[in-house]
């Protein structure tokens, strides 16, 4: 069974111990807590930089440092503190790059409500355990055989045929109802392939519907998005080896993750606002008149610089979008202001959580509206690379994940 | 002569004896200066903007508060900087205002984490305490490159 280390601050006073648990069962997994002395917490200003005035998060503190010192004690760690408090904002970060830097022990780190459920940190605890548990699999950098993948994603529902490490068929459709959108994505990924359903191999899925689309198509992988677009991603991007940043603005929720020779990192995911989201692009495009797949031509020809747009929240998006449109604005510079506005947000507000190391791969559908990445460039200073097949990243992880474990 | 940061970072008591043995002192009020004296920007009392706190984001995530961003857009390059450092505990305000505990916290673990020589001192509460309080800190400068 693996062990996440929990390392918190307020999780039982905020009535949300038991959902952790929940989550980490749910996953396979088991929450421990590594043993430390008084004197360990009492030396954390020594051992680890800082003692801070909540003795919750210098008991956080000392059971990293002992981790860090006696990496047997946990497969993977998770640092936990409540949303809003400034010390736990800035210690949760701290303890996370720590144990990063220090160890080789995947971290992830999570600000928490009273209304976090298990099933929030679902994705987030799979990726975790993944990431320990099929480290050989995730190390694959070849995709093998007859093999498909499918995302249902919250907004698109994509998929692929790959055969021979080559991606031979794909298809897209709008998620509206689940199953039927997922069987309509795999049948035109087939059609363009011309192959027939019963000489596929396997086929993994991901994606917000991949239960129920995988157990009724009986995948042979079921994976949270986050490794299955790590991969996709570094495997389109021929950035198997070394790190990588990849980035994913998605219809719902947004991530950022930080990749070693194919796997996983640190990650963040965001999507608390739908300003921060491929939403807030689709509606721009629509109150502009424009196809949202023109929208990113439109935007290069733009400077969001003459456009007031703070749209933190898609609602005070949509007034700045009306007003900057009745002042006179250019539908252009609109356009790139809408564009800028979600990367500064997703820079701003996720970005800041991982190492961003080059190359810098976007991908998901958000990544061809063109300004967009173009946006993200400006504000990260590095070029950005937007690989073929951008949009069918979490089909494609699949498909290259599910051969290996033909394999196995 | 060395760059030497000083906790609290706007300590002038420390600052003047960093200077006085020969360092350069690396203290907020500089940092203020080159913003009070910025004649194109206009955001009294400071010269601090909204882009403070986000250029601050480089030390601190977003859910980290923005007057704790805002001052590490000032206190982060210093200490990225430095060379060395001095860090006085428990030095009360009147030592020189940082006036934001989790500021100082993050202070404290970055220059720590820095790996440059530290010299943790406590304030002193009387004169042979403040005797010895030189004395270290003197001990310390000369023994910096």
């Amino acid at each position: 069974m693996i062990r996440i280390a929990q390392l918190s601050c307020g999780s039982e006073y905020s009535g949300i111990q038991k959902e952790i648990e929940r989550a980490a069962e749910t996953v396979g997994a088991k929450i421990v807590y590594p043993e430390v002395s008084i004197d360990d917490i009492l030396n954390v200003e020594s051992t680890f930089g800082v003692s801070v005035s909540s003795g919750d998060l210098n008991l956080a503190i000392a059971r990293a440092v002992r981790i860090v010192q006696n990496p047997d004690l946990a497969d993977a760690v998770i640092v936990m503190t409540c949303f809003r408090c400034a010390e736990a904002a800035i210690i949760r970060s701290e303890i996370r790059k720590y144990i990063h830097e220090h160890s080789k022990i995947p971290v992830l780190s999570y600000s928490f409500t009273e209304r976090t459920k298990a099933e929030t940190l679902l994705t987030r605890m799979e990726a975790l355990v993944t990431t320990v548990k099929y480290r050989g699999l995730l190390a694959r950098e070849k995709q093998k055989g007859l093999t498909a993948g499918i995302d249902s994603g919250s907004t698109t529902t994509k998929s692929v045929v790959m055969r021979d490490n080559q991606v031979i068929g794909t298809g897209w459709v709008p998620t509206t109802e689940v199953l039927k959108s997922a069987e309509d994505a795999l049948q035109a990924a087939l059609k363009m392939a011309g192959v027939q359903k019963e000489e596929v191999s396997a086929v993994g899925v991901t994606g917000y519907g991949r239960f129920l689309v995988g157990k009724h198509i009986n995948a042979r992988l079921i994976q949270e998005e986050i490794t299955v677009n790590s991969k996709g991603a570094v495997f389109l991007a021929d950035a198997q080896k070394g790190p990588a940043t990849v980035i994913d603005i998605g219809g719902m929720d947004n991530k950022a993750i930080s990749v070693q020779d194919g796997i996983p990192g640190g990650f963040t995911m965001g999507g608390i606002c739908a300003g921060a989201s491929g939403r807030f692009l689709e509606l721009t495009a629509r109150r502009l008149g424009v196809d949202i797949t023109d929208l990113g031509k439109l935007a290069l020809k733009g400077d969001f610089r003459n456009v007031a747009m703070n749209s933190y929240c898609i609602v005070f998006g949509t007034q700045s979008l009306v007003n900057s449109l009745s002042m006179g604005c250019k539908p252009e510079d609109v356009a790139m202001a809408a564009c800028h506005s979600v990367a500064e947000q997703v820079y701003e507000q996720q970005l800041q959580e991982v190492e961003v190391k080059e190359p810098v791969i976007m991908v998901g559908g958000t990544s061809l509206i063109e300004g967009l990445p173009k946006a993200m460039e400006e504000l990260l200073q590095v070029k950005v690379t937007v690989p073929r097949y951008a949009q069918y990243i979490g089909a494609v992880g699949s498909a290259l994940l599910v051969s290996g474990l033909l394999e196995d | 002569m060395a760059k030497v940061i000083v906790y609290p970072p706007t300590s002038m008591i420390l600052s003047d004896l960093v200077e006085r043995m020969g360092h350069k002192a690396l203290v907020v009020p500089e940092a203020v200066r080159r913003l009070v004296t910025a004649n194109d920007i206009d955001s009294p009392p400071l010269n601090v903007t909204p882009e403070e706190p986000k250029k601050g984001l480089r030390y601190a995530a977003v859910d980290v508060p923005s007057g704790v961003r805002g001052r590490m857009a000032l206190i982060g390059p210093i200490i990225e900087e430095a060379e060395a450092a001095i860090i006085a505990e428990d030095p009360g305000w009147l030592t020189g205002c940082a006036g934001c505990s989790r500021t100082n916290e993050l202070v404290r673990l970055l220059i720590r984490t820095k790996g440059v020589p530290v010299l943790d001192l406590s304030y002193p509460t009387n004169d042979v305490e403040a005797k010895v309080f030189v004395q270290k800190i003197k001990a310390f400068l000369e023994g910096l490159k």
